[in-house]
């Protein structure tokens, strides 16, 4: 209305001209490069085209590793040891897990705040089948807690899809309800200890030094051939493929990484007693992180979950039942918080009624949003939010080593997290095509 | 149902025969005896104005809506349908004003929705599905995307009703019902659109237009007919109709310049 008298509109003549030139060159940013270049040289060129628009992916995420690990280095010498990023990566994990389940409800343009104390009631089941009374196997208990996990996902899931209701709500009942839960299964003492060794060794024990090794080359190995078998097979029949030598830079990537883990992991990081080898959670991560990349990427399922992220009633309309996607979703996010519960209770090697499940969840949430996942749906890839885990435990390690206050550390946590949403919701505004409602 | 009675005001050349078709919502009438034939490798232009009862018609034809009387034959046999999905199975498929696409996804992945192809095992089969979504494209000379794998996000207006039609006809279709299909669009894009329906009728496809668009509906319509407060007040050749008679029809009902053979088309005796 105030553009009539002031800023006077560009003839009408040469608007459209203007619009579908932004829209093309908009249009041009919004597909990845890997998808159009026919070389790594184009590959580069369009990449950097998208960087300079503000469509920047995973980059922000591996500069803001940089700057923390620079800042905290800077302060304190013991940062960058290898003792220390063995500890993050361990610290990390059950945020990384947690967000890995978050990334389910997210995708469905939900959210789940429940999974925080989810995950504090698994770590108190399996440390009470495997003590005293009971004496279960650490597997049975530790499968009983997951089925319990999915139980949960189950009944929530069903309230927020069969019932209607938003899960905001239903899951902020399930925050306060399994925290009341969790401590009158912890009861009186406060703390329940840990009995079985393998659960305390998810996080605490280590692999070999040679395992570590023939476990990491196989690893890479079978990445490597699927990725390049796959590649080239599309290449040869002249589908949608990268060009061969970016597949073997990614190869290249994942290969340089795997080894930089292990060559610190094995490092003697003990003071007393030698101390090395990667630690068996790593694998536990990684196997979560390959089966849900999978089931998300690969199966129908995880078609329709991003389908029912970007529009449910299209989605609804190709005769995709809704309810069902939805509460399986919800489901596999309580069972993925049921393991990160059981990771985290290991680390501890006991469970207590100090887990802070709401201060879990929102670093889950934040480690998902920061790793690109929208929190309106439909976007978002399990491993970027698998890499954040690391960036919000990397933020309170460093803080803590610095002896910073809980104040502060809270305060900065909070910023990188609002600093994450905004570049999302910006990302997305700016993704958003002209002739759309 | 019993079929005798409106049986003889059936065309048995045509693909689909909408005869004597009924629809009220409580009080409302939306449709009275509603004669309707849809040939194929024709397009048909639906016109009527705002609540003439266009959209109650379509969704009779694409299953949405169950008839309160009437008969519906297709290819020449009467059929009832309960589901959209009865109507889907015998290849008729609707391109809605909306599209129903999902932005996050790529143009394979829209165009497989709901109907993905699977290796053995769980897995997808993304070779194939590109493959045949790509053939499908070309098939409709669809050639101005720059990769089917991008999403659909990032096409323009035309090229995301490319995709929907192009999604629809993929699945054996026999008649596509496109909604205001050039609504949202700039000349460009609606020459694109016209020139793809043109496509359809050529590959042998049945088309039924709805459109408010004049100039489209005299461009790419080999049949014209026209619903006047839920009634259908005249069809056939579009040659048979005018600008000016089709404006008179859809806002009054009748037309002194409408030739003989649409007026006997509308009391449903054409043939």
């Amino acid at each position: 209305m105030s553009d009539v008298k002031e800023g006077a509109p560009p003839p009408l003549e040469a608007e459209p001209e203007a619009l579908t030139e932004a829209a093309a060159t908009r249009a041009e940013l919004a597909v990845a490069p890997e998808i159009v270049a026919g070389s790594l040289g184009e590959y580069l060129r369009a990449w950097v085209a998208r960087i300079k628009a503000g469509e920047s992916g995973v980059l922000p995420v591996i500069i803001g590793l940089i700057v923390i690990a620079v800042i905290f280095q800077s302060q304190n010498a013991n940062f960058l040891t290898a003792g220390n990023l063995v500890n993050l990566l361990v610290q990390g994990a059950a945020i990384t897990l947690l967000g890995l389940g978050e990334v389910f409800a997210l995708l469905l343009g939900e959210i789940d705040l429940s999974i925080g104390f989810v995950a504090g009631v698994a770590g108190v089941i399996a440390a009470q089948l495997v003590a005293f009374p009971h004496n279960w196997p650490w597997w049975a208990a530790v499968g009983v807690a997951i089925l319990v996990t999915a139980v949960i996902g189950l009944v929530q899931g069903t309230i927020i899809t069969r019932l209607g209701l938003p899960s905001f709500v239903v899951t902020l009942a399930g925050l306060l309800g399994f925290q009341g839960v969790m401590l009158m299964m912890v009861g009186q003492g406060g703390t329940v200890p840990i009995a079985s060794d393998v659960i305390n060794d998810f996080a605490n024990g280590n692999m070999t030094v040679g395992a570590g090794w023939v476990v990491t080359a196989l690893l890479i190995l079978g990445y490597a051939a699927l990725t390049w078998w796959r590649d080239q097979r599309r290449r040869a029949s002249g589908l949608v493929a990268p060009p061969a030598s970016l597949t073997l830079l990614k190869i290249a990537a994942v290969a340089v990484a795997g080894v930089a883990l292990v060559l610190i992991c094995n490092a003697n990081r003990g003071l007393l007693v030698p101390i090395q080898g990667v630690p068996w959670v790593v694998l536990i991560v990684l196997g979560v992180l390959a089966a849900w990349s999978v089931l998300l990427g690969r199966t129908r399922f995880g078609r329709y979950v991003y389908a029912i992220g970007g529009n449910a009633e299209a989605t609804r309309r190709s005769g995709v039942n809704l309810a069902r996607i939805r509460t399986a979703a919800f489901i596999l996010c309580s069972l993925t918080a049921g393991i990160a519960g059981i990771v985290y209770a290991s680390r501890l090697r006991s469970v207590s009624t100090n887990l802070d499940g709401g201060t879990l969840v929102l670093y889950a949430v934040a480690a998902a949003v920061i790793g690109g996942t929208s929190l309106f749906g439909g976007r978002g890839k399990p491993p970027h939010s698998g890499l954040c885990g690391n960036v919000i435990a990397a933020i309170a390690n460093g803080m803590g080593l610095l002896g910073m206050a809980a104040a502060t550390q809270l305060i900065v946590t909070a910023l990188v997290l609002l600093a994450a949403v905004t570049i999302d919701a910006v990302a997305r505004r700016g993704r958003t095509p002209t002739g759309m409602h | 149902m019993a079929d005798g009675s409106g049986a003889g005001a059936v065309d048995p050349g045509a693909l689909l025969s909408l005869g004597d078709i009924d629809k009220n919502f409580g009080p409302v009438q939306a449709l009275t005896g509603v004669n309707l034939d849809v040939p194929a490798a024709q397009v048909t232009a639906l016109l009527g104005d705002n609540g003439a009862g266009k959209s109650v018609l379509v969704k009779i034809i694409s299953g949405i809506h169950a008839p309160d009387g009437g008969q519906i034959h297709w290819e020449g046999r009467a059929v009832h349908f309960r589901t959209p999905k009865d109507a889907t199975a015998l290849g008729i498929n609707t391109v809605f004003q909306d599209l129903a696409l999902c932005d996050n996804l790529d143009i394979v992945q829209n165009m497989f929705l709901g109907r993905e192809r699977r290796q053995v095992g769980l897995l997808l089969d993304e070779d194939d599905m590109e493959k045949a979504a790509a053939a499908t494209l070309a098939s409709l000379s669809v050639t101005t995307v720059r990769s089917i794998r991008q999403p659909v996000a990032s096409l323009s207006g035309g090229q995301r009703q490319s995709v929907a039609v192009a999604r629809a006809v993929m699945w054996n279709s026999k008649l596509v019902i496109m909604d205001e299909p050039t609504a949202a669009l700039g000349v460009a894009q609606t020459r694109m659109v016209l020139d793809l329906i043109k496509r359809l009728a050529d590959k042998g496809l049945a088309v039924l237009v709805i459109s408010h668009n004049l100039n489209d509906v005299f461009e790419v319509a080999d049949r014209v007919a026209v619903l006047y407060l839920g009634r259908l007040v005249a069809q056939g050749p579009a040659a048979g109709f005018d600008r000016q008679s089709v404006v008179e029809l859809m806002t009054t009902g009748a037309s002194s310049r409408v030739v003989a053979a649409s007026q006997a088309a509308a009391a449903g005796l054409e043939g």
